[in-house]
């Protein structure tokens, strides 16, 4: 949702209220009706349950079935926003545990998701090589794997949140563009060595098969450190828009540089300066300069539940349970303050602390009924602390583009209704 | 290859432990004087340099997907065209999306040209549109792109000297290349874009040896 400042909840889209961002694909010279009739449709509501009998031990359950499908009492959807150069936001308030489902992780399309034959799809390494090489998927796939868990973060998430807050943001609004994974794979070291790389290659063009061929310039040292080619996904092949059959993970760095559809790499002395990491996903600053490359994705952290449009039904125990990431590591600790930032205290990690991969904390809070805000701040293995908004902003400036990933709140009435605060 | 975790050695371990490896620990148990056991064979030294997968890149496979141009010009092909031939190809290619003066339908598709000037003031509001004479380090980008991408329905369709063209055409209605300007890989690669000094290096570092917020 790069060109759009604010993602269109689902209750706009029913409400018939304009989509930003809607992609065209006609021929030619579209007129103005003709967008309006191909604008993203309104997300219909989901069916109503089945009546479930009194007592589901006096009757036969369902068959086996060849794929399976979620409850009918649950749908966890993402937000689509455009088409062909399109976003969807991860529901994180519908999820458990910590790996985003393949089919809701998070997506950012630029010219629309391909449909490639694995069969036909090459994957070339050229350039400043020994060897130029020609890989089949099938000859990737002969490579010793590895199976590695890291999220994938879109630079832009967290933008509407940042730049035009609203109180009836969901997590979903506010930090869907982040989705983690089980990713298999080789190690694109592994790929370097098969070609031989020249000693003057420090950088690498990463380029997609599709319609836009996205591509990206990443340091050699990159490769040499944790980038790997994968094909793999939470135990299944990619999803076609995670980038069927293949795609680079660059554990950490922004979403945009894990170019799926990975179709070439080519080695090369210098950045390539392409459209995307020059006039797109640079990050202006105050001082009149704007950061170019700026790859990592620092810790963040967002609580899921409470959050808005939860609300809770009175006083008492309540689990504050949410997600922390860094781009730079492991994270080391989750602090949660129910008291607005006046007071913190660490919340517990319930799961492993692996580099580059989301964590899950917890923490129970009995609420005594007073208005309050519930906060968290992730801090990473570098000693790292989120910042606030107030540290942040005045270095970022209020209109930059990119990297959002100050400390955001959670506002509980009286009444228990949940709001959203970007806080200050 | 390199490990992060133990666990993650432990998991190679446990691929590459097969039955024929196995044999050579137990061999190597038995005889009681192998120093070296499996585990090195493919984490050490012996590993081989390469696997021999894949096929030599054919030059013909090369030559069709090496479209990329870098800033000094490499990778820019024969060709030119200007400003006012281009205005025929915006016309026909472009303007249908991005408006008949590059004046673009945000969000979805970005005004080209026109954007305020000067002060670079993009952080203090994100409406100021981002246009390719305020905020393009590069005009080589601006090749490289439209070859890539552009038009959006029909991308790779135009010609060398129709790229070129409305290379110029967008350039000239931005200030940056005289009316009548032939663009060939030459010019195109000689041009300093406005805004290419306000791009500065990247200095968050985490915490490690800076300001934990930059």
């Amino acid at each position: 949702m790069d060109e759009s400042s604010s993602p269109i909840t689902r209750r706009t889209l029913i409400a018939g209220a304009a989509v930003a961002g809607a992609g065209v694909l006609l021929s030619n010279l579209p007129s103005e009706a003709q967008q309006k009739a191909v604008q993203q449709p309104a997300a219909a509501p989901p069916p109503p349950p089945p009546v479930a009998p009194e007592d589901p031990t006096k009757v036969p359950g369902a068959p086996t079935t060849a794929v399976g499908e979620r409850s009918p009492f649950v749908h966890p959807q993402r937000a689509p926003v455009g088409e062909i150069t399109g976003t969807s936001f991860t529901p994180h308030q519908d999820l458990t545990g910590t790996i985003t489902p393949a089919d809701l992780h998070f997506t950012r399309i630029h010219a629309g998701t391909p449909t490639i034959d694995p069969a036909k799809h090459t994957l070339l390494i050229h350039g400043l090589v020994d060897r130029p090489i020609e890989f089949s998927v099938a000859d990737l796939k002969r490579f010793p794997s590895v199976t590695r868990t890291h999220f994938v973060e879109c630079s832009g998430n967290g933008r509407s949140a940042y730049r035009t807050p609203k109180p009836e943001m969901t997590p979903q609004q506010v930090d869907g563009m982040m989705s983690n994974s089980e990713w298999t794979g080789v190690t694109l070291d592994t790929l370097l060595h098969e070609a031989g790389v020249k000693s003057d290659a420090k950088w690498f063009l990463a380029e997609g098969g599709d319609a836009c061929l996205l591509a990206r310039s990443v340091p050699i040292a990159k490769a040499h450190d944790d980038a790997l080619v994968v094909w793999g996904q939470n135990g299944e092949p990619l999803r076609p828009e995670q980038g069927f059959p293949i795609r680079l993970l660059l554990p950490g760095y922004e979403g945009n540089m894990n170019v799926k559809w990975l179709r070439r790499i080519k080695l090369g002395t210098e950045p390539f300066m392409t459209r995307w990491e020059t006039s797109k996903y640079t990050d202006p600053l105050p001082d009149g300069k704007a950061r170019i490359f700026s790859f990592e994705m620092d810790a963040k952290s967002l609580i899921t539940s409470p959050a808005y449009p939860e609300k809770l039904t009175g006083p008492g125990w309540w689990p504050i349970r949410g997600l922390a990431w860094s781009g730079r590591g492991r994270i080391t600790r989750v602090d949660i303050s129910t008291d607005g930032g006046k007071t913190w205290s660490a919340a517990e990690v319930l799961t492993s602390l692996t580099p580059k991969a989301v964590a899950r904390f917890e923490r129970m809070w009995r609420w005594d009924g007073n208005e309050t805000l519930l906060m968290s701040r992730a801090v990473d293995d570098t000693g790292y602390i989120q910042p606030t908004m107030a540290q942040l902003k005045p270095v970022r400036g209020p209109g930059t583009d990119y990297h959002f990933n100050s400390i955001r709140a959670w506002r509980i009435a009286r009444d228990g209704t949940v709001t959203f605060e970007a806080t200050t | 290859m390199k490990l992060s975790s133990s666990s993650e050695r432990r998991d190679l371990l446990s691929r590459v432990v097969r039955p024929s490896s196995l044999a050579v620990v137990v061999a190597c148990l038995a005889l009681n004087a192998c120093k070296v056991d499996a585990r090195n064979d493919y984490l050490g030294d012996k590993s081989p340099k390469q696997f021999g997968l894949g096929r030599a890149a054919p030059a013909a496979d090369i030559a069709a997907q090496n479209i990329d141009v870098s800033p000094n010009g490499e990778g820019l092909p024969a060709g030119s065209g200007t400003p006012e031939q281009g205005a025929t190809v915006y016309a026909g290619a472009c303007a249908s999306c991005h408006g008949a003066n590059g004046e673009g339908k945000p969000p979805a598709y970005p005004q080209l040209v026109g954007g305020p000037r000067g002060n670079f003031n993009f952080a203090s509001d994100f409406k100021i549109p981002k246009t390719i004479g305020n905020y393009w380090p590069y005009a080589t980008t601006l090749y490289d792109y439209i070859r890539r991408a552009m038009p959006l329905t029909a991308p790779g369709t135009l010609t060398p000297d129709q790229t070129y063209a409305v290379t110029a055409y967008l350039l000239n209605r931005e200030g940056i290349v005289p009316a009548g300007t032939a663009l060939d890989a030459k010019s195109l690669a000689a041009i300093k874009m406005p805004a290419r000094d306000h791009f500065v290096s990247d200095d968050r570092r985490g915490s490690t040896g800076g300001k934990n917020v930059r």
